[in-house]
């Protein structure tokens, strides 16, 4: 069988192509993901967890040992893996209802206990499996389901800053990162060095990916990469938030 | 390896909460997750004590939502893990609860029951009872356990980790606020002694071997596209359930051979129950007393042939029907009446039973 060009060997082949909508930021955040655990050489060690969001869908997207949780959850079912069996490589993906919303005490407190977990956030701005509604991370005067005058924030409060909460309540040994589909060989360096972070077991690791979801954004391309690069960088600062201080030395 | 923590047969007078730590202990239980909720503080403030002096973990997480589903997480790695938990707690567990019915995740959960709804009295109930056989969106799949003792708190949270792990799913040792506060004797033993083998876990995730290439890799899920796909596992889950039920189930009878009057009467409540029949026969009456032991799969066929020359029942719980309901829902061909005495979040005496049934006249 003839490979398709560089996908990433941890990639399962009888489940491609995937099932995201065309566009969405999840394949290209997995994908990336999937480069990492290859260069790493740690597919025989990583557990994969994935929240209920479209990030479901991604429950047998590897070649790697996987469970679906549920909504908000899964940071929760890696911790409880990873403090039984220290020797796994425990990432917990999903997106940003999931992490920030209905899940958001289990990032804090995973955070603050500095568990040697992965958490790898995609955020697209909305509640993408249940119809794009408001999220944490919806833009002031964005336009959703539940927001379809657009956010006011008097009402609602000001997008989640995921990366920069995590960055203040983790010790200094913990690596935090915004990346962005926009540029996925600095995402790739940054969940490349989350995972070291949880691989040397020095401490929390966490990456949040600005993300697309056209679908519910309504958006052709484009509009789609427009508003990742122009709209939500207005909000979302990328680049690193904290970095183990071995790692600075070098 | 270290030492065993139980080794040979032992007398001890202690506390129902040391008691599931000491049992979970000899189960060889590897991890310990929880959250604080009086009356089971003293399962995790044990544990934690004696844990490490035998290479076993414990995490405190941030609520029980947590706690439920790092048990989850824990048992899917491969680990003999457990937690503990009631009233209000108990409610966010549920959660995890419906992830393990679903999954045939075997988790263990010891609940001691405190007095509801909402956050009542850190005391006593049996207010527990639907809520831990059937609570979460789910079909009750579930083993559930209600101890009356001491003992039975030693014996059934060890057969709890292998009743679990044997049927691959989710079970829950009964207890409440009394048995888990108060001081009894308790003959502890290592498990090996009593010829008890604990059954092997699983790596259920994790496995040895290159997912894809020496084995296929593990893609558990819990979410479902069509209606019949979701109809099939659970049809499947179910029909495994009911095929191990009459393996599970437990009970107790007290002279209910030629009884009139047999009271129904599960947990902490079956020691009134079987003194008020010892009381009634002595004052000449034809009283039994029937314990079902799982209330979930409950032991339907030996309650029917237990009430066979019955003329009443008499449900007595610490909660306003719970038991109750299960009862007249597993015996409803049965032509008996069906009186209650409940006492949501009380204790139940002995005199007061007697007294109930002889104004009955
Ligand atoms: C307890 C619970 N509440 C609500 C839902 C419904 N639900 C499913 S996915 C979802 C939101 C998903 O949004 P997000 O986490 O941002 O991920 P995305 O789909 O955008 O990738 C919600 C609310 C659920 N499954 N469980
Ligand atoms: S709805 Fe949005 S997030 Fe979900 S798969 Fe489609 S594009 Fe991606």
């Amino acid at each position: 069988m003839a490979l398709v060009p560089n996908m990433p060997q941890v990639w399962r082949q009888e489940t491609k192509p995937h099932k995201f909508c065309p566009g969405c930021g999840h394949g290209l955040v997995l994908k990336t993901l999937g480069e990492c655990i290859d260069e790493l050489g740690i597919q025989d060690r990583v557990i994969f967890g994935c929240d209920i969001g479209c990030s479901l869908l991604s429950y047998d997207f590897f070649n790697v040992d996987t469970v679906q949780t549920h909504h908000g959850r899964t940071t929760p079912v890696l911790t409880g893996i990873k403090r039984a069996r220290p020797d796994r490589i425990c990432i917990a993906y999903m997106g940003d209802g999931g992490g920030y919303a209905i899940g958001s005490q289990h990032l804090v407190n995973a955070a603050s206990r500095n568990e040697k977990i992965t958490v790898l956030l995609a955020n697209n701005c909305n509640y993408g499996m249940t119809g794009g509604q408001m999220a944490p991370t919806t833009l002031p005067g964005m336009k959703t389901e539940t927001s379809p005058y657009g956010r006011d924030v008097e009402q609602t409060g000001n997008p989640t800053q995921g990366p920069e909460m995590v960055a203040a309540i983790t010790p200094e040994n913990a690596y935090v990162a915004r990346g962005t589909i926009a540029n996925l060989r600095q995402l790739k360096r940054m969940i490349k060095k989350a995972l070291e972070t949880q691989i040397n077991g020095v401490g929390f690791s966490f990456v949040e990916a600005l993300s697309a979801c056209p679908t519910n954004w309504r958006t052709n391309a484009k509009d789609t990469w427009h508003f990742v690069e122009k709209e939500m960088t207005q909000y979302f600062k990328v680049g690193e938030k904290k970095v183990p201080p071995e790692k600075e030395e070098q | 390896m270290t030492d065993k923590p139980v080794k040979g047969v032992k007398r001890f007078f202690v506390t129902g909460n040391e008691v599931v730590a000491w049992a979970a202990l000899a189960a060889e239980a590897d991890i310990m997750y929880g959250y604080p909720i009086t009356p089971q503080n003293e399962i995790m403030h044990y544990w934690t004590r004696l844990a490490p002096k035998y290479g076993r973990k414990f995490l405190q997480t941030e609520d029980e939502i947590s706690a439920g589903f790092t048990t989850c997480g824990g048992v899917l790695s491969g680990a003999r893990a457990f937690t503990a938990t009631a009233g209000p707690g108990n409610t966010l567990m549920q959660e995890a609860m419906s992830m393990a019915e679903m999954m045939s995740i075997p988790t263990v959960v010891a609940v001691m029951q405190r007095g509801g709804p909402s956050t009542a009295t850190v005391i006593y109930s049996q207010q527990e009872v639907t809520m831990t056989c059937f609570g979460g969106n789910g079909e009750g799949l579930r083993i559930v356990y209600s101890t009356g003792s001491h003992q039975e708190l030693y014996d059934y949270t060890i057969k709890a980790f292998n009743t679990a792990w044997k049927y691959r799913i989710p079970t829950f040792i009964l207890g409440d606020g009394y048995q888990a506060k108060m001081r009894e004797p308790v003959i502890m033993y290592d498990p090996a002694e009593k010829g008890i083998n604990m059954v092997p876990t699983e790596k259920i995730l994790g496995a040895p071997g290159m997912p894809g290439v020496d084995r296929d890799p593990q893609h558990l899920q819990n979410t479902y596209n069509t209606e019949e796909e979701l109809y099939e596992v659970v049809n499947q889950l179910v029909e495994r359930y009911w095929k191990a039920a009459p393996e599970i189930v437990e009970h107790e009878e007290f002279q209910c051979q030629d009884a009139e009057t047999i009271i129904v009467a599960h947990g902490v409540v079956t020691r009134a129950a079987q003194a008020a029949v010892d009381e009634l026969r002595a004052q000449g009456k034809k009283v039994g007393h029937f314990r079902p032991i799982t209330l979930r799969p409950f032991p339907k066929e030996a309650m029917k042939k237990a009430i066979q020359n019955a003329k009443e029942i008499i449900v007595v719980e610490s909660a306003q029907g719970q038991l109750d309901k299960i009862v007249k829902s597993e015996i409803y061909e049965a032509k008996v009446p069906i009186t209650g005495y409940f006492r949501p979040g009380m204790g139940i005496t002995a005199e007061e039973i007697v007294e109930f049934i002889n104004q009955r006249g």
